[in-house]
């Protein structure tokens, strides 16, 4: 299976996706902002970061870039793109996910382990998906959900919520929301299901000794589903 | 011919840097503020004699960078 993760100006993800997608069996190219054709991909990712120095809004100038044209003719013809943490927020600046992602309620920047409970299986990304409660790292300042009254009714119409934040035993609370999220979301999917944007870093959760093991399943996962 | 845009979050939307603004005006003891908004302005200088032309241009930026409509709201203030 190949992989492209997209590099731009500030992304600090980039690699640690890289390591994550090669050590469960992608063959990973990264590829620059300033490119404007993808190469062969079965999966693209928009990593975290801040890209283009979080200018304007939270992804705002890399949803304008020369890359992005070919990325979202990949993801209308059915590719499947998944952006994590500044790579959700460009895929909501873009349009391919309906909101936005707001400064976090409690206005500091969050870094801890969280929980998330997934929602909607019947997908690439989640089908067969051994446990239903991942914990999951997350770090951001700007990961709190909005969306119209509007867009909500269409998300839940089309079952689009990827990720609920909730506690361990997968209960989804006002105190288990870090950020404000509407309705604890924690990522979301398009209607289709081909494009998921989640602010949780599974990239970061792929080595039990030094930080969870949760990460590993759902890459092994993902990649079960595209043999 | 210099475009003047404010951009604002919409009335629903939360605005935790105003309401952290709002409490420290209230600790330097101005008690009387009900709520603080904080948005964005924009001075564009477009290559345009006519005014109405400058501004539909500044909309256009608007509508398609400037402002994320889904949380924000954006006016044209004036052009000269």
């Amino acid at each position: 299976m190949n992989s492209s993760v997209i590099i731009f100006p500030g992304s600090n993800c980039d690699r640690d996706m890289a390591v994550a997608l090669k050590k469960f069996g992608f063959k990973n190219k990264m590829v620059w902002h300033e490119d404007s054709d993808l190469p062969k991909s079965d999966l693209v990712v928009l990593p975290g970061g801040f890209s283009y120095g979080d200018y304007l809004r939270c992804g705002s100038m890399a949803s304008k870039s020369k890359i992005i044209n070919s990325v979202i003719n990949y993801a209308k013809s059915g590719g499947l793109l998944m952006g994590v943490c500044n790579g959700f927020q460009i895929l909501t600046e873009t349009k391919l996910l309906p909101g936005a992602l707001l400064r976090n309620k409690l206005s500091e920047f969050i870094c801890k382990n969280v929980f998330v409970k997934v929602n909607n299986i019947e997908n690439n990304y989640f089908n067969k998906i051994k446990k239903k409660i991942l914990e999951l790292h997350i770090a951001h300042n700007e990961g709190n959900y909005f969306c119209s009254d509007n867009q909500m009714k269409e998300i839940n119409d089309n079952n689009q919520i990827a990720l609920f934040y909730c506690n361990e035993n997968g209960e989804s609370k006002d105190d288990s929301n870090p950020n404000g999220s509407k309705k604890n979301i924690a990522g979301i999917f398009n209607k289709e299901k081909n494009i998921l944007g989640m602010m949780p870093h599974p990239e970061r959760m792929i080595d039990k000794y030094l930080s969870g093991d949760d990460g590993s399943i759902f890459f092994e996962n993902l990649l079960n589903n595209l043999k | 011919m210099k475009v003047s845009i404010i951009v604002t979050l919409k009335k629903d939307v939360l605005d935790p840097q105003g309401s952290t603004i709002m409490k420290a005006l209230k600790g330097m003891n101005f008690n009387n503020v009900n709520e603080v908004r904080q948005g964005k302005y924009f001075e564009i200088d477009i290559e345009e004699k006519n005014n109405k032309k400058a501004e539909d241009k500044a909309a256009e930026m608007c509508e398609k960078l400037l402002a994320n409509l889904v949380i924000e709201n954006y006016k044209i203030i004036g052009s000269q």
